[in-house]
């Protein structure tokens, strides 16, 4: 196996040794760019526990809150919606502000049952 | 601007800075760097080329006071990393740091936050770090708001965004006006063992609400060569980690110009270490030109001894200085023993700015032989990076090139020790909890990174909730303490008497900590070496001691050991004698006396005594003595009668005359002293003359007693000399 690297490496180098300064800079940042892309995709479509606690305290939602909201978004399936969304969705059904939506998401899960539904 | 001015004389006031803060927001944000003169500085009697604009208020280098004071600033911002576990005590630390030269402030954390799922509130107390907190965030950043006014130059405040919460740590700071910060979600993998999925997912919001708040970014590569055993053989994998933190940032939406590579020299003498870390330093500044170079001085072979740490980090900042550098961090140089105390923040910081200064200019001086075998190295270097990156690649990626073990391998690639950092995509902190957005996701916040379908018509992402705590500091929710026990008013009111009262101790840490740190040689081997040196430190009543440095200066001959403890007694200021200050004129005030008037005196060791070495070197220009002053002097020698001083005086019209007497046997010396001024007297000159005695058993309280002018002890220099002279002509009226 290491063997093998190196002897995949000694051609790749010949190859490598051809091109001018500025070709191995544009080379380098060719692959890293490549590398980078699914990754940039793969965060640009999914969201985390902590991504939508920082959306929540960006709405002005304290953080010992947003911890109790993201999990109970998340318990009711519905994090892929987005905790925010949750709660602008309480605030708009219920006539709460944003801080009032997101205790009333902690004091009754329920809150969230059929948000979502048309 | 700050709200209340800081006096230079007085303490912080740390309970006053700890006040309002539930209303305090940060008057600025963003990364901010110095200014740098194109047509250099000019500072003192010289010309500088690479420096910035001076400090309003400062302490320059010791011998800085040879050189009219002057404290050059290196045109990089300069970094000192702050870590006590206390951020109540390192307030006053920074401010240190800040007169001395740094102008980047780097918190480091407290062990383990980064494995904290959320934010910490309040101000619990850290271990090798503070807890990060909204409140710590706000009281440091409301201190550097008055230091940076103290001293006349922006000070960067930074932390670190990692760990399972990062997003959120992200938010806080953006919120509270933190200016840089690390963030790279491949530290979180290979060495916090955060789940990498979910540590990329979380480091592409963390870094856009960075690049809303305009925070500069750090990463983490360096940390490859702190970790694999040989630091020295892992650079193309360093380049390669570099290069995907910094593609994945662009990618995030963060501006090239705040994103800095965390690159430190990899190697240390006694290894050659030029031969390695500037081809390297090198291939960096070349393959990342777009990018910022924050240099980080050496810690992986840096133990306990100081000196030698001081020793590498400055041929650390000559590569800097032979390559780039926009921001220099400097490392406490005992940070491998202990955490850092504050004056050794102050040592790092005098390192950078001693270097920096000596080799000013460098490159104007000096050029690289890159025609060399130092061009063949930069150029090796590159293809093995880029002969990585292809090997990932055709791996299947960058998720299964770490599951395969390929980072933080101690072979040089392509070789492999097969010691390498892998990790299980499916394993580590947080792993299974990165969630799908549905086609209907949305987050109604600003810099907010990804898919977000907002509401149509959304012209501003915050517009559905009327805004977001970026746009609307005042929706920010404050969260004072949440630990009536662990917090800094707790600690604080401890530490009162330290601070405001009467009572001293000596510190290194915190407040009232009586650490001291004592240096002395056992001469013994090394095993009784240690054991004496401890038991040594206990009869000197140090409490708790601990050997923080052994060196064998021969394996039978002895040992260099340094020994920190604790002090067990206080200190009363109100119970110290402190004798009034001696208030010097300026130096240019008295040459021109001198000059003005011509002073002459007359000088001799009087009675029966030979000593001759005080008085020459009073009188001598090699010495620093009065000579150097302009002052003429007739040296009559030793063992000299009084009056034969006197009529020497009168002959060639002295203006004063300077006895030295070293033997005190019978309180010859005071005798010696009074006959001087009874026989001027006598002569009807002592009105005309100043009479000046000086030895190791005199001093400055036996002038009155004795008749003369001035009387001085150990320890005196020319200039104290020259000074009473030209004071008591002035008292006369004479000038």
């Amino acid at each position: 196996m290491a063997e093998d690297r190196i002897a995949r490496f000694e051609k790749r180098q010949v190859e490598l040794k051809k091109m001018s300064d500025a070709e191995i800079k544009e080379r380098f940042w060719k692959l890293c760019n490549q590398l980078v892309e699914p990754i940039a995709e793969l965060a640009k479509t999914h969201t985390s526990p902590s991504i939508e606690r920082a959306v929540l305290l960006r709405m002005g939602i304290d953080s010992v809150s947003t911890h109790a909201v993201v999990t109970r978004v998340l318990e009711a399936g519905l994090l892929g919606k987005g905790a925010g969304h949750a709660v602008l969705r309480v605030s708009q059904k219920t006539g709460k502000d944003i801080r009032g939506a997101a205790q009333a998401i902690i004091e009754d899960k329920d809150v969230l049952t059929g948000l979502f539904q048309q | 601007m700050a709200d209340k001015e800081l006096d230079p004389t007085k303490k912080l006031d740390i309970e006053e800075i700890m006040e309002g803060l539930e209303s305090y927001h940060p008057p600025r944000k963003g990364w901010t760097w110095r200014e740098v003169p194109k047509e250099g500085v000019d500072m003192g009697p010289f010309h500088y080329r690479n420096m910035s604009k001076p400090l309003k208020r400062s302490i320059g280098l010791p011998a800085s006071k040879y050189f009219d004071h002057i404290d050059p600033q290196p045109s990089c911002v300069v970094t000192t990393e702050i870590a006590s576990g206390r951020f109540e005590d390192d307030i006053r630390r920074m401010r240190m740091a800040a007169w001395h030269g740094a102008d980047h402030l780097m918190v480091i954390r407290t062990t383990g936050q980064s494995h904290i799922d959320g934010l910490m509130e309040g101000t619990p107390e850290g271990t090798g770090g503070v807890p990060i907190t909204r409140k710590q965030i706000r009281a440091s950043r409301k201190a550097c708001d008055r230091i940076e006014e103290e001293v006349g130059r922006p000070i960067n405040f930074h932390s670190y965004v990692s760990g399972v919460a990062g997003p959120e740590v992200a938010v806080l700071f953006a919120e509270e006006g933190i200016n840089g910060a690390h963030q790279d979600p491949q530290y979180n993998v290979l060495y916090r063992n955060v789940n990498m999925y979910r540590s990329f997912v979380d480091a592409a919001e963390a870094k856009k609400v960075m690049a809303g708040a305009r925070i500069f970014q750090i990463d983490g590569a360096h940390n490859a060569n702190a970790t694999a055993k040989a630091g020295w053989l892992v650079m193309p994998e360093l380049m390669v980690q570099h290069g995907i933190n910094c593609a994945f940032s662009v990618a995030a939406g963060m501006d090239k110009n705040l994103i800095g590579l965390s690159t430190v020299p990899p190697d240390s003498p006694p290894a050659p270490k030029l031969w390695y870390d500037l081809p390297y330093a090198i291939a960096l500044r070349e393959i990342f030109s777009e990018f910022k170079m924050r240099a980080q001085q050496n810690t992986r072979y840096i133990e306990a001894d100081i000196e030698e740490a001081v020793r590498t980090h400055t041929i650390d900042t000559l590569i800097s200085m032979l390559t780039s550098a926009d921001i220099q961090s400097t490392i406490t140089p005992d940070e491998g023993r202990n955490v850092p105390w504050h004056y050794n923040n102050i040592r790092g910081i005098q390192t950078v700015k001693q270097t920096w200064a000596a080799l000013d200019g460098i490159k104007e001086l000096v050029s690289l032989n890159m025609a060399g075998p130092l061009g063949e190295m930069v150029r090796d270097l590159k293809e093995r990076a880029v002969a990585f990156l292809e090997e990932v690649i055709e791996t299947g990626g960058y998720f299964a090139a770490v599951e395969k073990g390929f980072f933080v391998d101690s072979g040089k690639y392509p070789n492999r020790n097969d010691d390498g950092i892998a990790r299980d995509g499916k394993g580590g902190v947080g792993a299974d909890t990165i969630v799908a957005r549905d086609s209907d996701y949305m987050a109604p916040v600003c810099d907010h990174f990804g898919t977000n379908h907002l509401p149509a018509g959304t012209r501003k992402a915050c517009d559905p909730i009327g805004g977001c705590t970026l746009c609307k500091p005042e929706k920010i929710v404050y969260i004072d303490e949440l630990d009536p026990e662990d917090n800094a008013n707790v600690r604080l009111s401890k530490t009162l008497a330290y601070r405001k009262g009467d009572l001293l101790k000596p510190e290194a840490e915190w407040a009232g900590d009586g650490t001291v740190l004592l240096q002395f040689v056992v001469t013994e081997a090394e095993d009784i070496a240690r054991e004496a040196g401890l038991e040594m430190a206990r009869k000197m009543g140090l409490k708790d001691p601990e050997i923080v440095n052994l060196q064998v200066m021969h394996p039978a001959e002895g040992c260099f050991i340094e020994v920190k403890g604790k002090v067990a007694f206080d200190v009363r200021k109100s119970e110290l004698k402190i004798p009034p200050k001696e208030v010097m004129l300026p130096e240019e005030e008295v040459r021109e006396v001198v000059k003005r008037l011509g002073i002459k005196v007359i000088a001799a060791t009087v009675g029966e005594d030979e000593h001759s070495v005080g008085l020459r070197e009073i009188l001598d220009i090699k010495h620093g003595g009065i000579e150097k002053y302009g002052v003429k002097y007739t040296y009559l020698g030793t063992s000299v009668p009084v009056g034969k001083l006197v009529d020497a005086a009168i002959e060639t019209g002295a203006q004063a005359i300077l006895i030295s007497t070293i033997i005190s046997h019978n309180d010859v010396h005071r005798q010696n002293m009074r006959k001087l001024a009874e026989l001027c007297k006598e002569k009807g000159i002592r009105d005309r003359i100043v009479l000046i005695a000086g030895g190791t058993q005199v001093n400055r309280d036996m002038a009155a007693e004795t008749g003369l002018d001035a009387t001085f002890g150990r320890g005196t220099k020319g200039f104290h000399v020259v000074n009473a002279i030209v004071k008591t002509l002035k008292t006369r009226g004479v000038v």
